[in-house]
């Protein structure tokens, strides 16, 4: 097999992982659009009957106590298991349409993921280097860690909520790779030729990744707090989500796993830099926006523990931290003058 | 959840004297409050550091952005905005941030070593009270209970101390608070290395054509940094003689901006040390070589055409590999040769090197491929004095001011030489010659010390370390009761959890600290 095949081929697969996860998305809104109706309809009992699931649907609320049966332990009302979609206590189980949804959106988006990680394993084998060159193997490849994320997580608790707003982004990510960063395969620059390419920048692509997570769930927890102290309110899917304590506990656990990784990024580029540049910080563009989206992190995860700060506030400073991250990928790549111009373009 | 208490109003002082002032301004210093405004502050400080050319790093464009923007240029450069990193507003934010940071990090250092060197609090009367809590009523006597509780916390790893005969208190996760300081003590370590570096680091950058011996002395190189710390006279007096420069270029792929990409650099060189032993070491983009006196690194190179200058009567006036620097990627190449032994006047050459060379009406004398596949040599001749009032100059350009440029001898006003390798070219008026005998290529070695970056590294690391540790570590504190039972041989159990974090795992911590019991008893 030539390598021109394998780019194709690699091509063919990223393509195709954006006809599924297009499909992905449509079935995971319409997984949440038909839980909104739920609510109404709980009135119905008849209604209830024929759409509802028979209980037990794996994560369902039990209230008994953990390794219960031993007519010893009296439950003196410790915290019961996770609650529905989302953890939500004593949400009402999901109707059978929804369900199927679901199913049908969490299939595609296992078979979307798959896709992209043959994509970028395909490319991988054409160029014989890891594939993390430019900015289109950059953008592949975080969306890649962003579904194995968000697949590998989906597997410890339901996050089918979740899926609208993983796949959105990694659609968006992926249009503009195929569109806008396209990049024929190729070798790469002598200055990138080093372990610490593929330490410094896969590492930097997991974060990256870990924090587009963290993007959506604060944005999410941001409505959710909105709606819960609205006074009116209509029932939206929102209502199926987890509450808005939940979302914030959740944005935060997405950002003390990425937080770690960008610190390890930026002392792994500055060990790199010194390979090859001689100097292990020059405030290099690059640099200073990594700098810059450090310490705003580091100012999120402050503004979470200081007295006087709202949550919310805390959350805003997180959802600026993404915006350095997107200033960093797509502005300094390609309209600054530095070091790091190996944007491909 | 602070730790510090600043947000209380201080009732009890309603005058504040010079201490009290003192006092004040140190708590509002080293509230988090103002930790999480100047770290904020230090994100923004940052950002024209990308967006306006910095002086340290491009001169030439810091100078040209001014000089294109007579208002605003001038101004910014007073601001320091091409200096953001050595401002004294960026510092300031810098420093203060680190004084917040000692006087954050000192007390609750204090804090933690007395609570690791005490026992964990009595345990409340009412465990039920507590976010995780759970009860059951179990096989065996109380005091039987409590011991197979008290193996139990300890083998997860809690400090358990009993404080009277029916209660346990158990703790554990004080590495999480460790963590933390270790994480905010690492970031001044890290900040204290990088200032050593700047005092007692240097960097010298030379241009080394292929076949040349550089010698570690400051007038050896082109231009030189040294810390304000640094002995310039005590330079370890090493020397590198350069072999050979294997460049490679794409030719395969033409991708956009992928024909003629750099793909490999490497300089054989022979390196002599101090003590004057040899050895034979190679230098690469990403493999520097350490010297022990300073790390090599290639950091440019370029060609450096062989131009032999000769008199009417063929005396060699100048020979030598001459640098030509790159302006673009396919090394277009600007230098100048410089003829101070020339007479009656001296003489002067001043062109591009193209190491493919395309000449065309519009764009000029231009490469369009960087390696040496059709080298040509472009320049024109001037004559006069080269060095007027002896200013400083650069090697690579012609100080024509008190030149005049040689006429052609086709009536031109100036004259145009052409040269391929071998070739050579009869001056007009009987001046000479000038030959264009080969092309060398030449290494743009970068030499530097960094005496910090070690502490650097490690304090760094630390700092990560230390992060984890804080980040992945919860706090939990667990509290047991036990009484009897209804029945004889019976215990009731009580146990309850606090967690300092949100921490949504007690409960099922708690629950399995019952279910190991149920298991056992
Ligand atoms: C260079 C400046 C600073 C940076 C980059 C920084 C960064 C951080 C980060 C990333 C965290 C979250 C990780 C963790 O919980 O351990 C944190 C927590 C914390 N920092 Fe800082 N910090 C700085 C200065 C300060 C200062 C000046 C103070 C005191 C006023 C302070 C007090 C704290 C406290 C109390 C916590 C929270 C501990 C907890 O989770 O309970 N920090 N800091």
């Amino acid at each position: 097999m030539t390598d021109t095949t394998l780019a194709q081929l690699s091509n063919t697969s990223i393509y195709s992982a954006t006809v599924v996860l297009t499909l992905a998305m449509v079935a995971y809104a319409v997984y949440l659009a038909r839980l909104v109706p739920s609510r109404e309809r709980a009135a119905d009992p008849a209604a209830q009957d024929r759409e509802l699931v028979a209980a037990g649907s794996g994560d369902g609320p039990t209230g008994a106590p953990v390794g219960g049966g031993a007519g010893d332990l009296v439950d003196r009302g410790g915290r019961g298991g996770r609650g529905g979609p989302g953890g939500r206590p004593g949400a009402e189980p999901e109707p059978v349409a929804a369900r199927k949804a679901g199913g049908v959106a969490w299939a595609l988006t296992l078979l979307g993921t798959v896709l992209v990680v043959a994509g970028v394993v395909l490319r991988a084998a054409e160029v014989q280097r890891w594939p993390l060159g430019n900015m289109y193997e950059f953008a592949v490849v975080g969306a890649m860690f962003v579904l194995l994320s968000y697949c590998a997580w989906a597997t410890q608790r339901d996050l089918r909520w979740l899926g609208l707003f993983v796949v959105t982004p990694v659609l968006l990510t992926l249009g503009l790779a195929i569109t806008v960063w396209y990049t024929d395969a190729s070798d790469l620059m002598p200055s990138l030729r080093s372990l610490w390419l593929v330490i410094h920048v896969t590492v930097a692509t997991i974060s990256v990744a870990v924090f587009t997570i963290g993007f959506s769930l604060g944005i999410l927890y941001l409505v959710q707090d909105r709606l819960e102290s609205a006074t009116q309110r209509r029932p939206s899917f929102m209502d199926r989500l987890p509450d808005a304590r939940s979302l914030e506990r959740l944005t935060y656990a997405a950002h003390i796993v990425a937080f770690p990784l960008w610190t390890f990024t930026v002392i792994a580029g500055a060990i790199w830099a010194r390979q090859a540049w001689g100097s292990y910080w020059n405030w290099d563009p690059k640099e200073v926006w990594s700098f810059v989206i450090w310490v705003v992190y580091a100012a999120y995860l402050h503004a979470r523990v200081t007295t006087g700060w709202k949550r919310q506030n805390a959350v805003w400073i997180a959802l600026v931290g993404f915006g350095c991250i997107l200033v960093n990928f797509a502005v300094v790549n390609v309209f600054f003058v530095g070091q790091h111009s190996y944007s491909g373009l | 959840m602070s730790t510090r208490t600043d947000d209380r109003p201080d009732v009890a002082q309603p005058r504040l004297g010079g201490v009290g002032w003192l006092r004040w301004t140190w708590r509002q210093l080293t509230s988090m409050r103002t930790a999480l405004f100047l770290l904020l502050l230090l994100a923004i400080g940052a950002i024209p550091g990308s967006t306006f050319p910095q002086r340290s790093i491009d001169p030439a464009r810091t100078a040209q952005w001014i000089a294109d923007h007579p208002t605003a240029g001038p101004l910014l450069d007073r601001l320091g905005f091409f200096e953001v990193y050595a401002s004294p507003w960026f510092a300031a934010i810098y420093l203060l941030l680190f004084v917040s940071l000692i006087g954050c990090v000192l007390p609750r250092t204090r804090i933690l070593w007395h609570q690791l060197r005490s026992s964990p609090p009595r345990a409340p009367r009412r465990l039920d009270r507590l976010a995780a809590h759970r009860a059951a009523e179990v096989q065996g006597d109380p005091e039987e209970v409590r011991e197979v509780l008290r193996g139990a916390l300890r083998g997860r790893r809690y400090r358990v101390h009993a404080h009277d005969g029916e209660t346990l208190s158990a703790e554990k996760g004080y590495l999480r608070e460790t963590g933390n300081l270790v994480f905010h003590v690492a970031l001044i370590g890290v900040l204290v290395g990088v200032g050593w570096g700047h005092l007692l680091g240097w960097k010298g950058d030379v241009i080394v054509p292929v076949g040349k011996t550089f010698a570690n002395t400051l007038s050896r190189y082109d231009t030189f940094s040294p810390g304000p710390w640094v002995d310039v006279t005590a330079l370890s007096p090493f020397t590198l003689r350069l072999d050979d420069l294997d460049v490679e270029f794409e030719t395969e792929t033409t991708g956009r901006g992928q024909f003629g990409a750099p793909r490999d650099f490497e300089a054989s060189t022979t390196f002599t040390d101090a003590e004057g032993s040899t050895e034979e070491r190679s230098i690469r983009v990403n493999g520097p070589l350490e010297t022990g006196a300073g790390t090599v690194f290639l950091l440019g190179n370029g060609y450096a055409p062989r131009i032999t200058v000769r008199d009417a009567e063929g005396t060699v006036l100048y020979s030598d590999a001459t640098p030509f620097l790159a302006q673009d990627n396919n090394y277009t190449s600007v230098g100048a040769v410089k003829v101070p032994g020339a007479s009656p006047q001296q003489l002067g050459f001043a062109g591009f090197f193209l190491p493919t060379g395309v000449i065309d009406g519009e764009r000029g004398p231009h490469s369009v491929f960087p390696d040496a596949l059709d080298p040509q040599l472009a320049l024109t001749g001037f004559e006069g004095e080269l060095f007027p009032s002896g200013r400083p100059q650069s090697v690579y350009s012609l100080d024509t001011e008190a030149m005049i440029a040689i006429p052609g001898a086709d009536g031109a006003d100036q004259l145009r030489i052409l040269l391929r390798p071998g070739e050579s070219f009869e001056l007009p008026g009987a001046r000479g010659s000038i030959t264009f005998d080969g092309v060398e290529r030449f290494a743009g070695l970068s030499i530097r010390t960094d005496p910090g970056k070690g502490l650097t590294l490690v304090a760094a690391l630390l700092s990560l370390a230390g992060l984890v540790a804080s980040l992945v570590i919860r706090r939990r504190r667990v509290f047991v009761r036990v009484g009897p039972g209804e029945q004889p041989g019976r215990t009731v159990v009580s146990v309850g959890g606090l967690a300092k974090d949100d921490d949504d795992g007690m409960a099922d911590e708690v629950a399995a600290l019952l279910t190991g019991l149920e298991g056992t008893g």
